[in-house]
């Protein structure tokens, strides 16, 4: 069972990774989540790909909104505690000059979640996504990042930050825990 | 000398670059000595010029100058180790180092205190980091235009601030405006 785990969240991570490059995507920052391991390795690995990690997630906004302007579309990936982080650049840069981001994001704090004070933000995030008009997407099952190329073409339409929340089931659980 | 003096006598190198230029005072002055479609203008968000610009530099092949504060740079501590190990050779930040938080009433920072921002960025891994005095800034920046190695550059002077109207332009605008610029 486990193997199956790892196997089918390695074949996600490509689709995911696959997904972006068809849609252009060559400029990804990053900020860790252990449920995100497997999506930031194949990041990467991509050669089509620019990969900078951030030390904060605000700082990574910052960094894909020039890379915009440069002519990249850009992507970030980070945890939902993130939300917390970087309402501020999210209303006062990427929404205020009309930027896009697809912001790729580990919903931590969900079913089969292991400690406790991920919950606390979970609890947050679909609220605070919704009070900030972000388009949010949640992919719970595996079939449900399917719809990530249309999300991103949707993305780079309208010009909007826009939130994909994967979840602990979709990435197939935490293993042991 | 203050960072406005510095801004107008600067205007003519950065007026043939990409610049990213910091939130309040700092862009506000600029706007006022030398709009150019060359500048982009922060209105929000404090702490994110040496980042965007960095995104900026290593999109495309320009020379890009952030202009940031010494808070500003305190805000986003965290950009200097990203700066360091990505290297864009094409990426100059100009830290106008005054000692305080000028748009906000000049409440000293820790830059003005025991903190010294070069120190930090050189810890940090930046690997061409010059320090000078205000009226030296010109001759420093377009030096580190011709070197074409990514620098970061403090420039010490004094606190202090002049009266000047803030930006109206659209957002929106001065994001197009720029992004044409940035593309011709």
């Amino acid at each position: 069972m486990r193997k199956t785990g790892a196997f089918k969240a390695v074949s996600i991570s490509k689709k995911i990774v696959d997904d972006f490059v068809a849609n252009d995507v060559s400029f990804i920052t990053t900020v860790p989540c252990k449920q995100l391991a497997g999506v930031i390795d194949e990041v990467e690995a991509r050669e089509e790909i620019f990969h900078i990690p951030a030390n904060k997630e605000d700082e990574g906004m910052g960094l894909c909104a020039g890379a915009f302007m440069g002519g990249k579309r850009p992507a970030i990936i980070m945890q939902n505690t993130a939300i917390g982080v970087t309402i501020n650049t999210l209303a006062t840069l990427t929404q205020f000059y009309r930027m896009p981001l697809p912001m790729l994001i580990s919903y931590r704090g969900e079913l089969r979640e292991p400690v406790a004070c991920q919950v606390e933000m979970a609890v947050h995030t679909k609220a605070l996504l919704n009070q900030l008009n972000i388009p949010t997407y949640h992919f719970h099952k595996e079939s449900d990042a399917d719809e990530l190329d249309a999300i991103l073409k949707y993305t780079f339409m309208c010009n909007k930050p826009v939130a994909i929340l994967t979840d602990a089931s979709f990435w197939g659980g935490y293993g042991d825990q | 000398m203050i960072r406005s003096e510095i801004l107008r006598e600067i205007a003519p190198i950065l007026r043939d670059q990409l610049v990213v230029c910091n939130i309040g005072l700092p862009s506000q002055e600029l706007h006022m000595i030398d709009d150019q479609p060359t500048n982009f203008y922060m209105l929000g968000t404090m702490g994110l010029s040496s980042s965007i610009g960095l995104g900026l530099a290593l999109a495309q092949p320009k020379t890009v100058i952030a202009i940031d504060g010494d808070g500003s740079v305190l805000t986003n501590l965290g950009t200097l180790p990203t700066i360091a190990n990505n290297v864009a050779d094409n990426y100059i930040l100009l830290i106008i180092d005054n000692g305080s938080y000028g748009s906000t009433g000049d409440q000293p920072t820790y830059a003005g205190k025991k903190t010294r921002l070069e120190a930090v960025a050189a810890a940090c891994g930046c690997e061409n980091v010059v320090t000078c005095q205000a009226e030296e800034t010109g001759k420093v920046v377009q030096a580190a235009i011709d070197s074409k190695k990514m620098t970061i550059i403090v420039s010490k002077c004094e606190s202090g601030n002049i009266k000047l109207p803030v930006i109206t332009k659209d957002p929106v605008v001065i994001r197009d405006r720029f992004m044409t610029a940035v593309a011709s």
